[in-house]
């Protein structure tokens, strides 16, 4: 029992970080960023280069593909998707688009960083072991720490910044916002940058354990949106419940359903369907959008 | 009128520059080899390196002057598709060879893909060397697929008996990802194991394939304490993370698997947890490697900025089909006649040390030569580089 609560709590923190940009970006902007997981992707090659590769500190590693991709995001934001939405009323514009960039940014990591799977020296050695009860290796209760605090650090930079307000207000009503004075444009490229940093961030810490590929854009991307839709497009708080139920759902049913065979995420994909199909706005979602 | 000038420049330059390269390319006739297999999504490590030792060896090959069978000398092209693993995609991908005139094609890298291209093989006149296990490829009344490296049926007992006399393996546990060929790569290990008179004390254990940790899925497989743990059908991408994670669970036992692995990829993935990891490779270690194969390794390298050792059981198949047409030059255009020669056909082993032959084998597993003859050298991974643990032969 002590090692499936470490396994969720673990799985569950890694993946509510990754859902948190998707679900800013779809809240801000009411774009479904398929090149999500491309981004988590760059991320961990990223840091791969800095830290494997180059040897610079973790930490500094870690900020560069903040930096690398915040960049990236405001870039794609003010020239692709920007025009996008100005030019077309229709949602499935921004959606092919989004679709379009992930091809693109696939294509560019195998042209930069190769087919091969990335990764790079321990940032902690030795592994906790509770009499064989709970065994968890340092590295991963570090990154599990550094996911939890970089959760909180957005929750306070969304709380208690102009910046935060801003997006927020941009999120809740975008027509409204602008009226009050918020420069809607630059807020939606600085929102699209921070969604975009965070899978950056993401990918450059779990790199460090799961190592990075070039396919494991789509999947991620895939994971995301379960968790966002578990937990209510295009909210904050949803997107982090969504995370720590998938990362439950997913120890306990490993742990438990094993002898069967890999059945669990076909629960989990059952079990969604039950739920959409009885909350089809998710557990902290408005039925109006 | 200045710009108008610069534009006729140009456009003048551009036009020489390709009529020079049309020129330089059509000194040989073009002989074209096709390529249908995975090279973008999860599992793009397996087509890429298949695509590029074809697009390596070609590369040299036109090179130095090009190929001769018969009386005419061919620059080598090779033309690919990226099937995405897809089974749709990858008859799509043959419908296309077959429209290019193309009779000769490497792959499809999975199970599902392979099955699926066989009528449109068959139909058009394609022979075609898949990297895909299911016997039902290959045994009559299949004609048109050769196995293009070493069946996990054939290499998994050799390994498990090898591991039973030398290392007193007695117990074996089995993990695979959920999908078609590390199921049936995990069936035919437990098969075998069982066989052998080896205990499975766990061998239902499946991961999705995009699982990126796999501590939660190794636990329990960890509980039962194996001497062997076999990683079926394992990727070079998953391969590094599932050893560390038992590791790191306390695992002391052995860790083998029957698919192609790169020492650099264990290397930066699992570092010294990956010693005494046991995998199947081809002429990769130094003992075995021809110069030949060496200068490979070197024009890939250099070709691609990085070697993949995988490419080391990828190298052979263009190498089978060029050989096999230089032995019989009417099978370019008649497979029927390439099919005839595989049954006497045999060449020298160019990328290995020793007396080793290229020949068709598989008479015992599938009751005609339908496999093409790689060394089965297991290798053991040992702080960044692969040595052989044994040599064996198939058939």
């Amino acid at each position: 029992m002590e090692q499936i609560l470490a396994n969720g709590v673990y799985l569950g923190s890694q993946y509510a970080m990754i859902a948190l940009g998707l679900t800013l970006i779809f809240a801000l902007m009411n774009v479904l960023n398929f090149a999500h997981g491309q981004m988590y992707v760059i991320g961990g090659f990223v840091t791969y280069t800095f830290y494997g590769q180059w040897g610079v500190p973790f930490v500094l590693a870690l900020v560069m593909s903040c930096v690398t991709l915040a960049i990236l995001g405001a870039l794609i934001e003010r020239f692709l998707f920007a025009p996008v939405i100005k030019g077309s009323a229709r949602e499935e514009s921004t959606m092919l688009l989004a679709a379009g960039i992930a091809f693109f940014l696939d294509a560019m990591i195998l042209l930069v960083f190769g087919e091969k799977q990335r990764g790079v020296p321990k940032i902690v050695d030795g592994v906790f072991n509770y009499d064989f009860r709970l065994i968890m290796p340092y590295d991963r209760i570090l990154i599990c720490v550094l996911a939890i605090l970089s959760i909180v650090a957005f929750i306070g930079l969304m709380q208690y910044t102009k910046t935060g307000r801003a997006l927020r207000a941009l999120a809740q009503d975008r027509t409204a916002a602008q009226l009050m004075g918020v420069n809607v444009d630059r807020y939606s490229m600085i929102g699209f940058a921070l969604g975009a940093m965070l899978a950056g961030l993401v990918g450059g810490l779990l790199v460090t354990i799961t190592g990075v590929n070039l396919g494991m854009g789509g999947p991620t991307s895939i994971k995301a949106f379960m968790m966002v839709m578990i937990g209510g497009a295009g909210v904050i708080s949803g997107a982090i419940w969504g995370g720590i139920i998938l990362g439950f759902m997913e120890a306990i049913g490993l742990a438990v359903l094993y002898q069967y065979g890999d059945i669990t995420y076909l629960l989990i994909f059952v079990s969604l369907m039950i739920f959409l199909a009885i909350r089809p706005q998710g557990l902290m979602g408005k039925p109006w959008g | 009128m200045q710009r108008r000038l610069l534009m006729k420049a140009a456009l003048t330059a551009v036009t020489l520059t390709a009529f020079g390269t049309t020129a330089a390319l059509a000194e040989n006739p073009v002989l074209k080899i096709g390529f249908v297999g995975v090279t973008s999504g999860p599992a793009a490590a397996w087509g890429i390196s298949n695509q590029r030792s074809m697009e390596a060896r070609a590369a040299w090959i036109n090179e130095t002057g090009g190929y001769t069978i018969g009386n005419t000398t061919y620059d080598i092209e090779i033309v690919s598709f990226d099937d995405q693993k897809d089974p749709k995609r990858a008859i799509a991908g043959m419908e296309k060879m077959a429209q290019e005139g193309i009779h000769y094609v490497v792959g499809p890298n999975v199970d599902d893909g392979a099955a699926a291209v066989r009528p449109v093989a068959e139909s058009n006149g394609i022979m075609y060397f898949p990297y895909a296990f299911p016997k039902s490829l290959y045994q009559a009344p299949a004609s048109n697929a050769v196995l293009g490296m070493v069946a996990n049926y054939q290499s998994g007992p050799a390994i498990y008996k090898y591991l039973m006399e030398n290392e007193g393996v007695k117990t074996v546990a089995f993990i695979a990802a959920n999908e078609s060929d590390p199921l049936s790569q995990r069936d035919g290990g437990v098969e075998a194991a069982t066989a052998l008179g080896m205990e499975v004390v766990s061998g239902n254990v499946t991961y999705q394939v995009d699982t990126t940790d796999f501590t939660p899925v190794l636990t329990p497989v960890m509980r039962t304490q194996p001497d062997l743990l076999v990683l079926s059908g394992v990727s070079p991408a998953n391969a590094p993370q599932l050893i560390r994670s038992a590791r790191e669970l306390g695992f002391q036992g052995l860790i083998s698997t029957e698919t192609a692995q790169d020492a650099g990829v264990l290397a930066e993935g699992a570092g010294d947890l990956a010693n005494g990891f046991i995998s199947v490779g081809g002429a990769s270690t130094p003992e075995l490697a021809s110069p030949m194969m060496n200068e490979f390794v070197q024009r890939y390298t250099d070709m691609f900025g990085e070697y993949n050792d995988e490419s080391n059981t990828k190298v052979y198949a263009l190498e089978y089909i060029l050989e096999t047409l230089k032995a019989d030059p009417s099978a370019i255009t008649d497979v029927a006649a390439f099919q005839a020669t595989m049954d006497t056909f045999e060449a020298p082993n160019p990328y290995m040390n020793g007396d080793a032959k290229l020949r068709y084998v598989g008479m015992a597993s599938f009751g005609q030569r339908r496999q093409v003859a790689v060394p089965l050298v297991v290798n053991v991974y040992q702080d960044g580089s692969f040595e052989t643990l044994f040599v064996a032969e198939v058939d």
